[in-house]
């Protein structure tokens, strides 16, 4: 056990990228700063090489407190991407507002970082650390419109909620260092066998960072947040919120569970069968009465993190195999979305509510028909990525005995079936209110938007390959 | 004789009055002062069990604790000017733009 630089390289790099960056920011003339995007994109692009190469390499570094698998490999490969469309939706946004380049892109480079070392992590320590450089990147991003009072709301609201879950995930953490004498995954997932597992100073503390987790991937009845602060937030930074925060939350949330407390399975199995449940009900049935497209896709993110929990809960490597498989999908097509919306929204993000997509239909094709190829893949019609994602889960959770919470996952995802049609219908069927009104598509965007919509039909015709790489990350 | 259980109890004390204070204030410097009081009662239980473990990692977590909790302020601050500067209002109850 010694330190291994090599085995972080994907995340010093972008370290060493975002202060870079940061340092340009004075010296570049303003005209020139729109560089830095593509100077992020590219860290990025070399991040993801590395760990590319990187794939399939397995050990301890920095003295334990990482460890290389194939599930940190592949979730860091899924947080990179996603944060590299973020990144190239987000030139054309910054651009397009007159908002400043300089350190946005330094703020997404380190909440990557953190991203990826909390999938890394094997140790509580670490994992604190990593989702608190996500976290307070994520906060500053979220304000980023300065002048908006929506975006200001947005990032206050974020900010105070997000400290206060902290506080308790760190109260906690600290418990179970009572209890387990260690921080190091290993340690505890060791003292839980040994019988610390039915003492109580444990099981509260594991209860308290279930909450924490709770909070951060806006789980019911703790996601009272997410509406407000992804509506408030810049449209990428919602891209970003929606999809990389909220998997490397929820890829951490099944390597803790499945590895380091399968012995108190019991416990946490029933409370995420409740919260399940409750975020799958409340996210759809709240979504069905939204006027604007970022609030819809909010709860819409809500309610996709109640059906992942059912990969998790199922406490099987197919369990973890569906959720990864579900992460990937869901990320394609909630990428996409985002990317839509952000183009479509125009200056100020004036064109965010669903009246305004009324009759686009044929106007815009490349919007609208990519639009629909994410909103039908998010209902989870074949052949698009949703469908399978919602098959492995379903089949996923029906073998670990979980029909009841099954039956409750297709009723939630037959009701989101209206909302998400709603908007399809509102696109094709109807007629526009209002004169047409141009709408400009950066190549960026455009590249952002065709890959996404490639892939998810991808992934819903030929779901194998991806699958076979989740079945390998979750230990199959 | 003052044992571990005493740091214990003062430290859901004080982790108490923090979560009360973050839910029944509404000015958002004083919610803010509550989450720090919050963080300060892990760090008090990180040492004790640091102390009661004869085991170094809780003191190491707490300096990271303190260390995180310095950039939350800084950023945390810069929202509340960034706000007030737009709204000037600091009360949770008029920081209510969107519905639905």
């Amino acid at each position: 056990m010694d330190l291994n630089y090599a085995a972080l390289l994907p995340e010093i790099l972008l370290a060493v990228a975002g202060i870079l960056l940061m340092l340009a920011i004075p010296v570049l003339p303003s005209r020139q700063q729109v560089r830095l995007g593509y100077a992020a994109s590219l860290a990025l692009a070399a991040a993801l090489v590395t760990a590319l190469l990187q794939w399939g390499d397995h050990g301890p570094a920095f003295f334990g407190m990482v460890s290389m698998d194939a599930l940190g490999g592949a979730a860091r490969i899924l947080f990179l991407v996603s944060s590299a469309a973020v990144a190239l939706i987000s030139v054309s946004y910054l651009k397009r507002e007159r908002l400043r380049h300089g350190e946005y892109f330094p703020l997404l480079l380190m909440a990557t970082v953190g991203m990826s070392l909390m999938a890394v992590s094997a140790d509580l320590i670490m994992t604190f650390l990593g989702l608190e450089i996500l976290s307070i990147s994520s906060y500053v991003l979220a304000g980023y419109r300065r002048g908006d009072p929506r975006s200001n709301e947005s990032a206050l609201k974020y900010f105070l909620l997000g400290a206060f879950s902290t506080a308790f995930m760190l109260y906690g953490i600290a418990l179970l260092y009572g209890a387990a004498g260690s921080t190091k995954y290993a340690g505890i997932a060791e003292a839980a066998t040994q019988g610390q597992a039915e003492t109580a100073t444990f099981l509260l503390g594991l209860g308290l960072l279930l909450v924490g987790f709770g909070f951060k991937a806006a789980l019911a009845p703790l996601h009272v947040w997410t509406p407000d602060v992804y509506q408030g937030a810049p449209v990428p930074i919602t891209a970003h919120l929606a999809v990389g925060s909220k998997a490397a939350v929820l890829i951490t949330l099944l390597r803790l569970l499945h590895q380091v407390f399968p012995a108190s399975a019991d416990q946490w199995q029933t409370l995420l069968w409740i919260a399940s449940a409750a975020t799958m009900i409340i996210g759809n049935v709240a979504a069905l009465t939204q006027t604007d497209v970022k609030r819809l896709l909010a709860y819409s993110s809500i309610a996709h993190a109640g059906y992942i929990l059912l990969g998790v809960i199922a406490n099987s490597p197919r369990g973890a195999q569906g959720v990864l498989f579900y992460l990937a999908a869901y990320s394609l097509m909630t990428l996409g979305a985002f990317a839509v919306v952000q183009v479509f929204a125009r200056r100020e993000e004036r064109f965010t509510k669903l009246e305004d997509f009324r009759g686009i239909g044929y106007r815009h094709p490349l919007l609208s028909v990519s639009l629909t190829i994410f909103l039908l893949s998010l209902i989870g019609i074949p052949p698009t990525a949703g469908f399978y994602g919602k098959l492995f889960l379903f089949s996923a959770a029906v073998e670990a005995d979980l029909v009841a919470l099954v039956i409750l996952a297709v009723l939630a995802s037959a009701v989101g079936l209206y909302y998400y049609l709603q908007l399809i219908v509102l696109m094709f069927m109807k007629e526009a209110a209002s004169p047409p009104e141009p709408v400009p598509v950066p190549l960026a965007a455009r590249i952002v938007i065709l890959l996404m919509a490639a892939g998810t039909l991808y992934l819903g015709v030929y779901p194998a390959q991806v699958l076979s790489i989740a079945g390998e990350a979750a230990g199959l | 004789m003052i044992g571990p259980n005493h740091y214990l109890f003062l430290s859901a004390i004080v982790f108490t009055i923090g979560a009360v204070g973050v839910l029944t204030r509404r000015n958002v410097i004083i919610i803010f002062m509550s989450i720090e009081l919050m963080l300060n009662a892990v760090n008090l239980n990180l040492i004790a069990f640091s102390a009661h473990l004869q085991d170094l990692a809780g003191q190491v977590f707490v300096v990271f604790v303190i260390t995180v909790a310095a950039a939350e302020a800084a950023v945390g601050l810069g929202i509340v000017i960034a706000l007030f500067r737009n709204r000037e209002t600091i009360n949770m109850d008029e920081i209510d733009l969107m519905r639905g």
